[in-house]
């Protein structure tokens, strides 16, 4: 099977600036796959670059065979949370999960509003859906905007540091929902983060970035990278947190 | 705060700062006591005042042995002072730190070679010039190149009516020219017994008092009405929505709306240049009414003039075409607000803080665009003698 995401010798940068060169990895379906890195090494650019907000320096990026996304043309066949949850402060939390049904579908307001409700029963929000963003805690934020992610069942869906600036337990229930959202549903899950309980828990194939060298310092399973890597830097990464304990 | 404490018994009530410059011996700082970010105001502009006279190649030692604590607030400064000597060439070390306060020291980069700092030059006249000119031409070439976005979007949109953001519309027009009626009629109503005011004066000199109708008549429905009215959406609407835009483009809103297959333009920016383009000329017929009301309550209260005669000096000076002309005006200009508001909120980046640069600058650069184009359209009617 072809994989699902495939990148090309990417270099991402502007101008004369090269954030990072010549990065190639694959993501294949029903995978959850992290990039990781240090702060400034471009994890969340190149989510930017995957979702098509960017243009490549250089390189490819195919998704489902279709190349890199067109977001001027039709609507892309992934969903996206970002790191804010960016969900439209004008809108309820119900109408931020319909736009895309609206729009993209011929349903009627009923069969939307029930959707709606589906979609946030699932994310543990029942009866948000007539709330405000402003009335919602972070951790609510996040998960609303997953289910706007999720409106139009895509296949798959990019998640930007999900579980960051959230409290432990609501960090754990978003972990736990995301590992839930792809057995069950199949999904294929991209996330940037640099939580290592989460990538332990939830990632099964991660990337991470260099700054120093500008390209991919590591790739593979997380455990096995933290117990088996022969980069010092890769095994100080994994192992920060037990050296604090 | 950090702060880090020594030897109890060895506090002193005060802070104390000594400039010693003992023959032979190398230049000393002593410092001692407790030296809290309270006192440091003291300490700094001593040390400053002290080592004002050393020169380049000359060492002094910032001696902390008799120091009983020392605060992180006030570290930082002696850190900072250190640098400054260092920039005139002045060697200047910590000695004497008991161990917490070499902590300390370390922590603020104190113990390391205070590496001379480079200096910023300040911009020459011409270069500020250029810069500012190159600045002024990219501002235009975003706002030539969103109009070409906008234009696409709106045949896209004819193309595909459903993927229209349609039901924005009306509540846009509402904000944008319902909420701002009262202030449209009594600003085209000051302009317009202002100028009825100042033309009296003249006219009456002359015997003309009746001409005033005219005078007011003409300027108002030709000019001052549809600028005046565009002035005020542009600080209303304008400001409005290049902050709103700008907000969403910082809470990645925007980028949000791209990943969900929704143009931004085609959902944000054309509902908002239709709502304007549907309302100015609205307003500014609102607002030549009212300017030719405060010049009939001038020319009836000042100028001893009738109603009736006014009104029918009135109409025998401004045809159709001058009213007309003034509203053709009021739709360009509310493209100008709109798209130019639009594009400064989507070339927001920074925060809030760039949201409100990005907000002066949208104001400030509508109402250049409106005079420019007031201008163009002036020359262009006189041209053709419309």
């Amino acid at each position: 099977m072809p994989p699902f995401i495939r990148v090309s010798n990417l270099t991402m940068g502007w101008g004369d600036v090269i954030l990072q060169r010549n990065l190639t990895f694959q993501v294949d379906r029903g995978d959850v796959f992290a990039i990781l890195g240090g702060s400034g090494c471009g994890k969340s650019t190149l989510l930017r670059y995957l979702i098509g907000l960017e243009t490549p320096l250089s390189g490819e990026i195919v998704i489902d065979g279709l190349g890199r996304p067109n977001l001027e043309v039709g609507r892309p066949p992934f969903g996206v949370m970002f790191q804010s949850g960016a969900l439209f402060g004008s809108l309820t939390v119900g109408e931020n999960i319909g736009l895309s049904l609206e729009q993209w579908t011929p349903l009627s307001h009923d069969a939307i509003g029930a959707i709606v409700r589906a979609k946030l029963r699932l994310v543990g929000l029942d009866g948000a859906e007539n709330k405000l963003p402003s009335e919602l805690s972070g951790g609510m934020k996040k998960r609303a905007a997953i289910a706007r992610a999720l409106a139009l069942e895509p296949p798959l869906v990019f998640l930007d540091e999900p579980s960051a600036g959230l409290d432990p337990v609501s960090a754990v229930e978003l972990d736990e929902l995301i590992l839930t959202l792809n057995q069950v549903l199949g999904l294929t899950v991209v996330l940037v983060t640099h939580e290592l309980p989460s990538i332990f828990k939830i990632a099964r194939r991660c990337i991470m970035l260099d700054k120093q060298t500008k390209s991919i310092l590591a790739e593979g399973d997380p455990c096995d990278l933290r117990d088996n890597s022969a980069e010092p830097r890769v095994r100080e990464f994994f192992n920060r947190l037990a050296k604090r304990a | 705060m950090t702060e880090t404490r020594i030897r109890p018994e060895a506090l002193l009530p005060t802070a104390e700062v000594e400039l010693s410059d003992a023959k032979g011996e190398a230049r000393q700082v002593s410092l001692r006591g407790t030296l809290t970010f309270a006192g440091a105001a003291d300490i700094w502009s001593r040390i400053r005042t002290g080592t004002a006279t050393l020169k380049e190649g000359d060492e002094i030692d910032f001696d902390v042995s008799q120091a009983g604590a020392i605060d992180g607030g006030t570290m930082a400064l002696l850190v900072h002072l250190r640098g400054e000597l260092a920039a005139r060439g002045v060697r200047a070390e910590f000695t004497g730190a008991a161990e917490p306060i070499q902590a300390l020291i370390h922590l603020y980069k104190g113990d390391i070679d205070a590496t001379k700092r480079k200096k910023r030059k300040a911009e020459s006249l011409l270069a500020h010039v250029g810069r500012a000119t190159v600045q002024f031409f990219e501002e235009v070439q975003g706002v030539l190149g969103f109009f070409g976005s906008a234009v696409l979007a709106a045949f896209g949109l004819l193309r595909e009516p459903r993927t229209g953001n349609w039901k924005a519309i009306l509540p846009t027009m509402e904000r944008s020219g319902a909420d701002a009626v009262p202030i449209v009629v009594l600003i085209n109503f000051l302009v317009g017994f202002v100028m009825g005011f100042q033309g009296a004066t003249q006219l009456k000199q002359f015997g003309a008092n009746l001409y005033v109708a005219d005078l007011v008549g003409l300027s108002v429905t030709r000019e001052l009405g549809p600028l005046m009215t565009a002035i005020i959406l542009c600080g209303r609407s304008g400001a409005a929505f290049a902050a709103e835009l700008g907000s969403m483009c910082v809470s990645e809103e925007i980028d949000a709306l791209r990943t969900m297959g929704f143009g931004p333009i085609r959902y944000l920016v054309l509902p908002r240049m239709v709502a304007l383009m549907l309302v100015l000329p609205l307003l500014t017929l609102l607002g030549d009414l009212m300017g030719m009301l405060g010049g009939l309550v001038v020319g009836i209260s000042s100028l001893g003039l009738t109603f009736g005669g006014y009104l029918f000096e009135t109409q025998k000076a401004v045809s159709m075409w001058d009213v007309f002309s003034g509203l053709i005006k009021s739709v360009v200009f509310a493209m100008a607000i709109s798209l130019i508001s639009c594009q400064q909120g989507f070339a927001t980046t920074g925060g809030a803080e760039g949201v409100g640069r990005r907000t002066t600058a949208s104001v400030v650069s509508i109402l250049f665009a409106l005079i420019i184009l007031d201008a163009g359209f002036t020359m262009f009617f006189h041209a053709f003698n419309l």
